[in-house]
């Protein structure tokens, strides 16, 4: 069989690297609206950070078009199967949502939107409070929803690893590729 | 990420997964009779602890923390909650205009707002506290917070106060000091025991009221000048970077502060007063960048810095207009002081970022409430008798 046997390479290190910054984008994010002495630099980190999520976010998903993930376990229950697809449908929405609510916000608050020095993005919306308090609402709720989705997928991949044993969690986790696919293929 | 060995790279077969009885499929909760209950106890265990951290950064296991939500909090116990109002400096009168640079700033900052060159601005007068319709009072504190449209799209934000130095140092002391100065029920004045008791354990307090009390308010707004109070930072193109305060200092002659409204049933006696004022012609203020020396305290905005440090006049701010909060352009702006340009940057003062995020809080706490007629308004400048 030709399906691959982990995740090809760049699929795994857009997952990391996004992780790693999803992570702690979401710990800024509660953390600097509740340590006011810490709020600055932390929104200094925060919006350039989540322009570059928002920009992996639309590689990832193009990648994801070319590198199509490898098979779940064919003796995976079909509501595991259909919980673990559609927990990766929100995900990939919310990695889209939440940066382009925080932007929306930004934008409709009447705020420059300010990356790094000069570098500034332009509005997307028009400056208008009551937006704001919506558009602000909707990228708090969203980016919790982000957290709740977080702690699922990061539950269901340490029950792969640790309790099922079914080798998904290694499809991610791989250091190198599986060079060995035309040897030992996936149990069909 | 660990490092798999080739083999485990790839989806197991049911049949080589040990542990779980034949004929029971590895997914199936009987397989957990096969001494999994450690490992689900391992996973659920991270998870729980990410959840916790998450929780703990949020503060919704550190009730104690002192978040900007809960100094927004002690402004509502203490005011009382005005809706769509902000919750200090609540009553306030919107102005346009713009600033001039005479070009004498581009030496300390890249700033494009120091090139000479025109900036669009506007701006805000207001008066501290959070009641929106609190008669007007000499010694109330007075504010402009000032809008910079930089010619190259930056937007430079700045909140200044007629007070020389600010009373409190950080966050923990304007927290108690909120508390401490609330007007008790019964009196209708700050209760004394918890006003002694806060100045007790700050003595930079008393030391800032002193110098606060000895420079008496001027007539008005338009003779006011209006201090940053919180040291900054002046950037130039090399990256050399210059501690500064700055200061708006006004150009009309200093009035003597007439006593608080005697006989009058204006409560709107000092905006009544700008919008007459503006009614004769355009205001004007000189920036003026006071450079630090070394030794100059940049993160205590209780202190002052000696008085003759070199005072750098930067360009002209022309007041052309005001309008009330209702038309204006300036009810729904976040006068967040951290809102800089490249060129001026935050010093170590740990106001700063306190201030920046209460406003925020200020700020999503009222762009999303209904809004009632500010207590000035220009159309009928005697109808300030609202409440």
């Amino acid at each position: 069989m030709t399906a691959p046997i982990v995740f090809p390479a760049a699929s795994r290190i857009l997952h990391w690297l996004m992780a790693a910054m999803i992570l702690t984008m979401l710990f800024i994010g509660v953390g600097m609206v509740t340590f006011p002495e810490n709020y600055h630099w932390m929104l200094a980190v925060h919006r350039p950070l989540g322009a570059a999520i928002l920009v992996l976010a639309a590689l990832r998903l193009l990648n994801r078009l070319f590198n199509p993930p490898p098979a779940l376990p064919p003796d995976m229950p079909g509501l595991m199967r259909a919980l673990a697809h559609a927990s990766h449908i929100v995900l990939y929405v919310l990695m889209f949502a939440v940066p382009l609510a925080g932007w929306a916000a930004l934008s409709a608050g009447g705020y420059p939107i300010v990356l790094y020095g000069s570098l500034r993005l332009p509005p997307i919306l028009p400056h208008s409070a009551p937006l704001y308090a919506v558009v602000h609402t909707a990228h708090v709720v969203l980016a919790l929803l982000l957290f709740a989705t977080f702690l699922a997928h990061l539950g269901a991949a340490l029950a792969h690893a640790l309790v099922f044993r079914d080798g998904v969690f290694e499809q991610m986790s791989a250091f190198r590729a599986a060079t060995r696919r035309h040897r030992d293929t996936p149990v069909q | 990420m660990p490092a798999p060995t080739q083999d485990s790279a790839q989806i197991r077969a049911p049949d080589e997964d040990g542990g779980v009885p034949d004929g029971v499929g590895r997914y199936s909760l009987t397989a957990l009779r096969g001494g999994r209950w450690l490992h689900m106890g391992v996973a659920a265990t991270a998870v729980a602890g990410v959840a916790g951290a998450f929780a703990f950064t949020a503060g919704w296991i550190a009730p104690s923390r002192l978040s900007q939500g809960r100094v927004i909090d002690r402004f509502e116990q203490v005011n009382g909650v005005h809706p769509g109002f902000r919750r200090n400096h609540a009553k306030g009168l919107c102005f346009t205009g713009w600033f001039d640079s005479n070009g004498a700033g581009a030496r300390l900052s890249k700033a494009v707002v120091f090139e000479p060159e025109r900036t669009p601005v506007f701006g805000r007068f207001a008066l501290a506290g959070g009641q929106p319709y609190q008669a007007d009072a000499p010694n109330t504190v007075r504010s402009m917070a000032i809008n910079f449209a930089l010619t190259d799209g930056e937007i430079w934000r700045t909140g200044m106060n007629n007070i020389p130095v600010f009373p409190v140092r950080d966050v923990r002391g304007f927290y108690d000091q909120l508390a401490a100065a609330r007007p008790d029920p019964a009196t209708g004045k700050p209760n004394p025991e918890h006003m002694n008791a806060f100045l007790a354990s700050h003595p930079e307090t008393v030391r800032a009221s002193a110098l606060i009390k000895a420079q008496p308010p001027t007539g008005g707004f338009a003779d006011a000048t209006y201090n940053s109070l919180n040291a900054f930072r002046l950037v130039d193109a090399s990256g050399v970077s210059t501690p500064v305060r700055w200061s708006m200092a006004a150009e009309d002659p200093v009035r003597a502060s007439q006593p608080a409204s005697v006989g009058s049933q204006d409560r709107n006696q000092l905006f009544d007063d700008l919008i007459a004022r503006m009614n004769t012609g355009p205001a004007r203020w000189r920036l003026l960048v006071t450079v630090g020396q070394p030794g100059d305290p940049t993160n205590d905005a209780t202190v002052p810095w000696p008085a003759d440090r070199q005072r750098l006049d930067v360009g002209t701010l022309t007041v052309e207009r005001v309008e009330d909060e209702g038309d204006g352009v300036c009810r729904d702006v976040n006068f967040d002081p951290l809102i800089l340009p490249d060129g001026i940057a935050p010093s170590d003062d740990p106001l700063l970022s306190a201030r920046s995020a209460t406003y925020s809080e200020s700020f999503s706490r009222r762009a999303g409430e209904p809004k009632t007629p500010s207590a000035v308004q220009l159309s009928s400048n005697t109808e300030g008798t609202r409440q």
